[in-house]
C-alpha cells in the first residue's frame, strides 16, 4: 500500500479499552491532537499511556488562557487513563488529582531513560544499561510492569537494565508528511516523535502538511514511512 | 529574596567558560544565562530538544514549535540545531555537556542529591534530572542556603536521591562550597555572613579553604 492516508476515526478504530497506547509531545507540543479528539469520540477506556507527562489542561498558563486541554491531558480529562508512565506528572492538575481519588496509578521514569527504553523497542533491542538512576529509587522500585530491577556491572561501572517499551498504537505528530509516511517533525517538536514511530504495532502520524510523494527532496525526512502504519491529515499548527 | 537569587545567579555566571555547552534546570538556575560574561560564548541545552537556546521572544513573536523545558516559548541562536529526545540524551549521559545547574532539596557532603521528590506530597517526576546530574562533567547547584530555616546541606540526605556523588560545586547566598574527598569546602564566603554563620546554616561539618575568599556577586 503506497497512499496510507485514512481518517482519524479510522485511525483509532481498532483501539480498544486496556490498550497502551504512546503519545510523543513534550507538554504537549508536538502531540497529535486530532488524534487525541479521535480517541476521545471514540471514548476509550483504561488505557495504559506512555508519554512524557500529561500534556496540559484547561486554561494553564503554558497553554494559554481559555485554551482546552492539549495532548494526553484531553484523555486525563475524560478520564480514559488508568496507568501512565511518564518522566513528570507536575504541570497538569488533573493527574495528582487522579492520584488522590486512586483511578490512576503512575511509573516514573528518567526522561532519557524513557527514550531509550522506547528506542530499544523500535529498534530490536532486549533492553538499555544506563548508569542514570542507580542508587536511587530507580533502582529499589519495581518497573512499570512490576518487574525488579537489575543491576550490572561491567569494567568497574555499575548499571541499571531497562526493559523495552512497546505499545499497541503509537500516536505521533509530523510537520510534513508524504502519503507513504515519510516525515519530519520541525523543530521542538521532534521530541518523542522519531523514537515511538516504530515502537507499537501499530503507528499513526498526524500530518500538519500532507504531501504527494515524490514532491519534495527526501532529505527533507528524518524518519522512514517503512516504520508508518498509517497516515491522518489536517493536524492543525497550535494558535496561541 | 530578588537579589539573594540574583546574586547566587551571578556568581554561577563566573563558573561558566568559552566554548561551553551548560543545562540550566527551572527557576534560579535559568537566571542565569542573564549574568554569562558578553565576551564569552556559551551554548545552552534545552533537555526537550535543541542547543542553541537565546531568549524569550515579544509578545505576538513566538513560534509555537518551540519551546523550552519549562514550557516557555523561547528564541534560539543562528547556531541552534534541534533534535529528538533521545539523541538530546544522549548529549547529556555521553559526556559531552560541559556543566549543569539544578536546584536542589538536599545535598550531603559526599556530593549526593535529593531534588525530584517529598514522599507524600503532591507527584512531579525527575523529568531530566537525573540524567542530567549523572552526564554532566560539571554538576553546579544554584540553591538558597537553608528552606524556611531548615538545613538542605547535610551530612545524608534523607529524601529520596537523585544521584548519588554527582555534585561539583554548591552555591548559595552565603558562600561557595566545593566537595571535595576531605569533605565540603568553603572556598568563597559572603561578607554579609561570618563562618559561624554558614556554619549554623549546614547540617554537616564545613572545611574552610585556608585560601578562602570573600564571594564576589560581579
Amino acid at each position: 500500500m503506497i497512499d496510507k492516508v485514512i481518517t482519524a476515526d479510522e485511525a483509532v478504530a481498532g483501539v480498544e479499552d486496556g490498550m497502551t497506547i504512546m503519545v510523543a509531545g513534550f507538554l504537549a507540543t508536538g502531540s497529535p491532537e486530532i488524534l487525541m479528539d479521535a480517541l476521545v469520540r471514540k471514548g476509550v477506556k483504561h488505557l495504559t499511556v506512555i508519554g512524557n507527562d500529561g500534556g496540559l489542561a484547561e486554561g494553564q498558563p503554558a497553554n494559554g488562557p481559555g485554551k482546552t486541554p492539549r495532548g494526553i491531558g484531553k484523555l486525563l480529562d475524560n478520564h480514559m487513563v488508568d496507568h501512565i508512565i511518564a518522566s513528570h506528572l507536575g504541570v497538569n492538575p488533573r493527574l495528582n488529582e487522579q492520584f488522590a481519588d486512586g483511578s490512576l496509578k503512575y511509573t516514573l521514569v528518567p526522561q532519557g531513560t524513557l527514550a531509550e527504553k522506547i528506542r530499544a523497542a523500535s529498534y530490536g533491542l532486549g533492553g538499555v544499561l544506563t548508569p542514570t538512576g542507580v542508587g536511587t529509587p530507580m533502582q529499589s522500585e519495581k518497573d512499570e510492569l512490576g518487574r525488579d530491577k537489575k543491576v550490572v556491572e561491567i569494567d568497574g561501572r555499575e548499571y541499571l537494565f531497562e526493559r523495552p517499551l512497546h505499545a499497541d498504537y503509537a500516536f505521533c505528530r509530523a510537520t510534513i508528511c508524504d502519503r507513504f509516511g515519510n516525515f519530519m517533525s520541525a523543530k521542538a517538536t521532534k521530541n518523542y516523535n522519531y523514537v515511538m514511530a516504530g515502537a507499537a504495532d501499530n503507528v499513526i502520524v498526524a500530518a500538519e502538511q500532507l504531501v504527494e510523494i515524490g514532491s519534495v527532496d527526501p532529505d527533507v525526512f528524518q524518519v522512514s514511512g517503512v516504520m508508518v502504519n498509517h497516515v491522518v491529515e489536517g493536524e492543525p499548527k497550535w494558535q496561541i | 529574596m530578588a537579589d539573594i537569587k540574583a546574586r547566587i545567579a551571578k556568581r554561577v555566571a563566573r563558573e561558566m567558560h568559552d566554548g561551553d555547552v551548560v543545562n540550566l534546570g527551572i527557576g534560579l538556575p535559568t537566571m542565569v544565562s542573564d549574568y554569562i560574561a558578553e565576551d564569552i560564548v556559551v551554548t545552552v541545552h534545552s533537555e526537550n530538544g535543541f542547543a542553541g537556546l537565546d531568549g524569550y521572544p515579544e509578545p505576538g513573536k513566538e513560534d509555537v514549535d518551540i519551546i523550552d523545558s519549562g514550557g516557555s516559548y523561547v528564541t534560539v541562536l543562528p547556531r541552534v540545531e534541534f533534535f529528538d529526545t533521545a539523541t538530546s540524551f544522549g548529549i547529556i549521559r555521553g559526556g559531552h555537556l560541559d556543566t549543569t545547574v539544578l536546584g536542589a532539596m538536599q545535598v550531603a557532603e559526599n556530593g549526593d542529591l535529593a531534588n525530584w521528590i517529598i514522599p507524600g506530597k503532591k507527584v512531579a517526576g525527575m523529568g531530566g534530572a537525573m540524567d542530567l546530574v549523572e552526564g554532566a562533567k560539571k554538576v553546579i547547584i544554584a540553591m538558597t542556603h537553608t528552606q524556611k530555616g531548615n538545613h538542605k546541606i547535610l551530612e545524608k540526605c534523607t529524601l529520596p536521591l537523585t544521584a548519588e556523588k554527582c555534585v561539583n560545586l554548591i552555591v548559595t547566598e552565603m558562600g561557595v562550597m566545593e566537595v571535595r574527598p576531605e569533605g565540603l569546602v568553603v572556598t568563597e564566603l559572603h561578607p554579609d555572613y561570618t563562618k559561624e554563620d554558614i556554619q549554623a546554616a549546614t547540617g554537616c561539618k564545613l572545611i574552610f579553604d585556608p585560601n578562602m575568599k570573600a564571594m564576589e556577586e560581579e
